[in-house]
């Protein structure tokens, strides 16, 4: 990927990553660290990858994107206010009475979103059926679903793994925010499904693994995946929970923790200067 | 001579027909599609039915995701699977989204005999009259079945239908305009009511000519939607009686008869709810059997009336 286009990518990453703490903003609690480590994930997909109406959200050739993860929900609304689908100042309505913009993703509720998930384990099977219907329609849209790792502890997500490949639904894309951690601590001190690759190849899917902060190398496993037919794809993305503020990185209090207002600005400072 | 008509059957053919006019129909179904009859739909429309395996949390979650495509997915399984495993799909990936899925649970209540208590669904009721947005829908013969399948298809959300395994007597009278969603008046009476559907419907009518050799008159309603409960038309139906009995093949708890007491809060009669009294089920021989073991007979509906009237014990 050109150079231009590899800055054009980050300056978006910086913009969604300033989005999530705006939604958080100060004082109460909100899901930074995963949102954070999806962040890159969700800016190669918005801005590269997906084809999509900022305009019509509805349009039936979209590219689906389901954050199975529902609470990391803050990247989506981040990326989905920079690209137009609603304004950018709405971010920090987040989780208010009233709002659009829930605590979890409600696709009644806000442009853009596709399904209602946090209740984890779930999107898979939803992201499933939709590239199901696209097949049965003969539209060549593509399923994006984004997984956190300690998610992968619940059965369902197996049960989509086993359904899709049976299916041989080349037309679904799983990434996975392999982020080592969740909501308690360190995943291999606390709970470890293990052998996250090895699982969903031994399930039928064909697996990539990159580093979920890279830009370029996720932009090129999304490339390979659009490619690759006959099996669903998963990509296993290495990610670090809370990336690009100091102080949130690799700390499960900022699961979902709350900002001061010195946190915030620092933040805010911290990833405009951020090289990515 | 009356005329029976296996429910589960009527629903399996009456879905090809429907989809046949209408492609968006798909049908999904856990290795129970020779029970439910989405077989025949698979049979007519292969690319049209998804065998998801036994695994019915995903398959609800595919539903979903079919419906949030432009589809309309009609999931199968034993009631008490598709309400209970999963449930939290229902809940969360269905009803919160107001996704067009219609559930089709098959086999309820005591109908799956010899299977015994995990498959016996007495709770299906229950807990899809909690979700909102659900249609709860219980057809007391075969032509009601059909008449469950052209509404859900109205309904743009998620809706539940109960079939069961036995044989129904058809007791729908053809009457133009007349819509599931409303209860059915099926015989006047003066002095009570029932409320009864599924199955309890036939049993309550048998009832009503017992009594009326005694001299107590009860008037018949079938309820086949229970949510949306036309709540107006109970309490017209049971504002001039002296009480109400209603009858379910279901727990007491949280079906019909909870949702007639709700619609009669404010306007209180003296109420006798018939049904399964907090228990699970248990293999037998036959369907018969467990209903009269466990008390869902005409005699019950009688004894029960005659207390309500004063003539009889307890």
């Amino acid at each position: 990927m050109e150079k231009r286009d590899l800055a054009y990518l980050k300056s978006k990453a910086r913009k969604v990553r300033e989005g999530i703490v705006r939604a958080i903003g100060v004082g109460q609690k909100g899901h930074l660290g995963g949102s954070m480590s999806s962040a890159d994930l969700v800016t190669a997909l918005y801005f590269y990858k997906m084809r999509h109406w900022p305009d019509n959200p509805s349009h039936p050739d979209r590219d689906r994107l389901i954050f199975s993860k529902g609470h990391s929900v803050l990247a989506q609304y981040a990326a989905l206010a920079e690209c137009g689908y609603f304004p950018v100042e709405a971010l920090s309505t987040t989780k208010q009475l009233g709002s659009f913009l829930q605590g979890h993703p409600e696709r009644d509720r806000t442009p853009g979103i596709e399904a209602n998930t946090g209740s984890l384990g779930q999107g898979l099977s939803i992201g499933l059926g939709m590239a199901l219907a696209g097949r049965l329609d003969n539209r060549d849209y593509k399923v994006y679903v984004i997984l956190g790792d300690a998610e992968l502890a619940e059965g369902q997500i197996w049960e989509a793994a086993t359904a899709a490949a049976f299916y041989k639904t080349d037309n679904l894309v799983a990434i996975v925010d392999h982020n080592k951690m969740q909501a308690t601590g360190k995943i291999p001190e606390l709970y470890d499904v293990g052998a996250v690759a090895l699982k969903f190849a031994s399930f039928g899917w064909r697996v990539l693994e990159v580093d979920g902060h890279d830009l370029a190398a996720v932009v090129e496993a999304l490339d390979e995946a659009d490619v690759s037919t006959g099996q669903p794809v998963a990509i296993i993305a290495h990610t670090v929970k809370g990336k690009g503020v100091s102080f949130a990185e690799h700390v499960a209090s900022f699961h979902n923790g709350a900002l001061t207002a010195e946190q915030y600005e620092q933040a805010l400072r911290e990833i405009a200067q951020d090289e990515v | 001579m009356t005329k029976l008509a296996c429910p589960r059957e009527t629903y399996g053919k009456y879905l090809v027909q429907v989809a046949a006019k209408d492609e968006r129909i798909v049908a999904l179904d856990a290795d129970l599609s020779g029970s439910t009859m989405s077989c025949l739909l698979r049979q007519e429309f292969p690319q049209r039915h998804f065998e998801m395996g036994i695994a019915e949390q995903n398959m609800v979650a595919v539903a979903a995701g079919l419906a949030f495509s432009g589809k309309i997915p009609f999931v199968h399984s034993f009631s008490i699977f598709l309400t209970g495993r999963a449930f939290e799909q229902v809940r969360q990936s269905v009803a919160l989204a107001n996704a067009n899925v219609k559930l089709v649970g098959s086999s309820y209540g005591f109908s799956d005999f010899g299977d015994g208590a995990t498959h016996q669904a007495l709770e299906d009721v229950a807990v899809m009259r909690v979700l909102p947005n659900l249609t709860v829908l219980v057809p007391m013969d075969a032509k009601e079945v059909e008449e469950a399948v052209d509404l859900a298809l109205k309904i743009d959300g998620p809706v539940y239908i109960r079939i069961s395994r036995s044989p129904m007597e058809f007791l729908r009278k053809e009457q133009p305009g007349s819509s599931l969603l409303e209860p059915s008046l099926m015989a006047e009476g003066q002095d009570l009511v029932v409320f009864a559907n599924g199955l309890m419907t036939k049993t309550a009518l048998e009832a009503r000519e017992i009594l009326a050799q005694e001299g107590i008159s009860i008037r018949v309603v079938n309820v086949s939607c229970v949510k949306p409960l036309a709540e107006e038309s109970i309490r017209r139906l049971a504002a001039d009686v002296q009480g109400v009995i209603t009858v379910e093949e279901h727990s007491v708890i949280g079906g019909l008869g909870s949702a007639v007491l709700e619609a009669l809060a404010l306007t209180p009669k003296p109420t006798c709810l018939i049904g399964v009294q907090d228990t699970f089920g248990q293999s037998a021989q036959s369907h018969e059997e467990l209903l009269e073991h466990y008390g869902l007979t005409k005699e019950a509906i009688c004894e029960r009336a005659r207390f309500l009237m004063g003539r009889g014990q307890k």
